[in-house]
């Protein structure tokens, strides 16, 4: 009788514990995407940031074109007086400070709920990754702005952008990469098409970011 | 049924291990409070599983010190990796099996 209840036991016991082998794969898989990449980035952090950079684009068009009304428009986008640097300085910088604010807001509230923390080993991964391109091109931008080329600036920003982003996709959604190539696309496209760089920033960095959000949060968040 | 599970592998039998295996097969190394993070454990629970994958050396211990904190951090040697990937095809063998 002792005998046949540890057995009874003993398989209940077994079976408490036994997991199908898809489940321990499963299992297996979870724990290497979730130790290798960043995944509770937020959707709606793409579609703020991108909202603010239309915003701020917007404004910066209607500042240039309110200037080239009382100047002439060459001398408005051509030469870089000061005023219109600082003016332009500043409503990209708000834009920035505004859209990774509001992402790392909606991530951290992403991270918790997902259980993830924030600045875990693969988030600091990612941050490095993205960042060795990201300020490479804000000081090539700079470069730019000091010898007076500000044709090139949108271009460089898109480019750099777009690279930063392809090699930041290994330590985080696959998806990125998509959204990476599209900025390098857009940017070589605007090396060529000298004049129009405000428009394709606005592209870049506002519509693409809004479906790029968009698209995470139906695939991944819903 | 019993000749497939022979070729299981007893070092993976708990998911414990399995799971540090697979952290460490995707990440070139990581630390003790890494790993607890990521498998939900308690330090000694977690420091008697990495015991018995370093008896069969399956990880190896880099001990190191960053400032003067002492920073131990474990990667899947060879032998582990490959022990690693012949049990997951025993896990693909046993589903495929089932589906029979």
């Amino acid at each position: 009788m002792k005998l046949v209840s540890t057995l009874i036991y003993k398989v209940l016991f077994a079976m408490e514990k036994y997991t199908s082998p898809e489940e321990t794969l499963t299992e297996i898989r979870h724990l290497m995407e979730r130790s290798s990449r960043f995944i509770s980035l937020s959707g709606f952090s793409g579609i703020f940031s991108g909202l603010y950079a239309l915003v701020g684009a917007g404004a910066a068009w209607y500042y240039l074109n309110s200037i080239a009304n009382t100047q002439g428009y060459g001398e408005a986008a051509g030469t870089s007086d000061n005023q219109s640097l600082i003016f332009l300085t500043i409503d990209a910088a708000l834009v920035l400070v505004l859209a990774v604010g509001t992402g790392i807001l909606l991530t951290t509230r992403k991270a918790k709920k997902d259980g993830n923390s924030l600045l875990d080993a693969a988030a600091k991964k990612l941050i490095i990754n993205l960042a060795i391109p990201l300020v490479t091109g804000g000081i090539f931008c700079i470069a730019l702005i000091y010898h007076g080329n500000i044709f090139y600036i949108a271009p460089a920003m898109l480019i750099f952008y777009g690279l930063a982003l392809v090699h930041a996709s290994k330590y985080t959604r696959d998806d990125v990469r998509s959204l990476g190539v599209a900025e390098i696309m857009l940017g070589i496209i605007s090396l060529f098409i000298i004049g129009y760089g405000l428009l394709f920033w606005a592209v870049g960095f506002g519509v693409l970011h809004i479906a790029y959000g968009a698209y995470m949060y139906f695939k991944y968040e819903r | 049924m019993k000749k497939l599970l022979e070729n299981f592998n007893k070092a993976f039998e708990s998911r414990v291990r399995l799971g540090i295996m697979s952290v460490l097969m995707v990440n070139e190394s990581a630390d003790f409070n890494m790993l607890k993070e990521l498998l939900n454990l308690s330090d000694g629970n977690l420091a008697s599983h990495i015991r018995a994958l370093e008896d069969v050396r399956y990880i190896t211990v880099n001990k190191q010190f960053i400032g003067r904190k002492p920073n131990t951090t474990y990667s899947a040697s060879k032998e582990g990796k490959k022990a690693f990937y012949a049990h997951l095809k025993e896990l693909e063998t046993l589903i495929k099996g089932q589906g029979k």
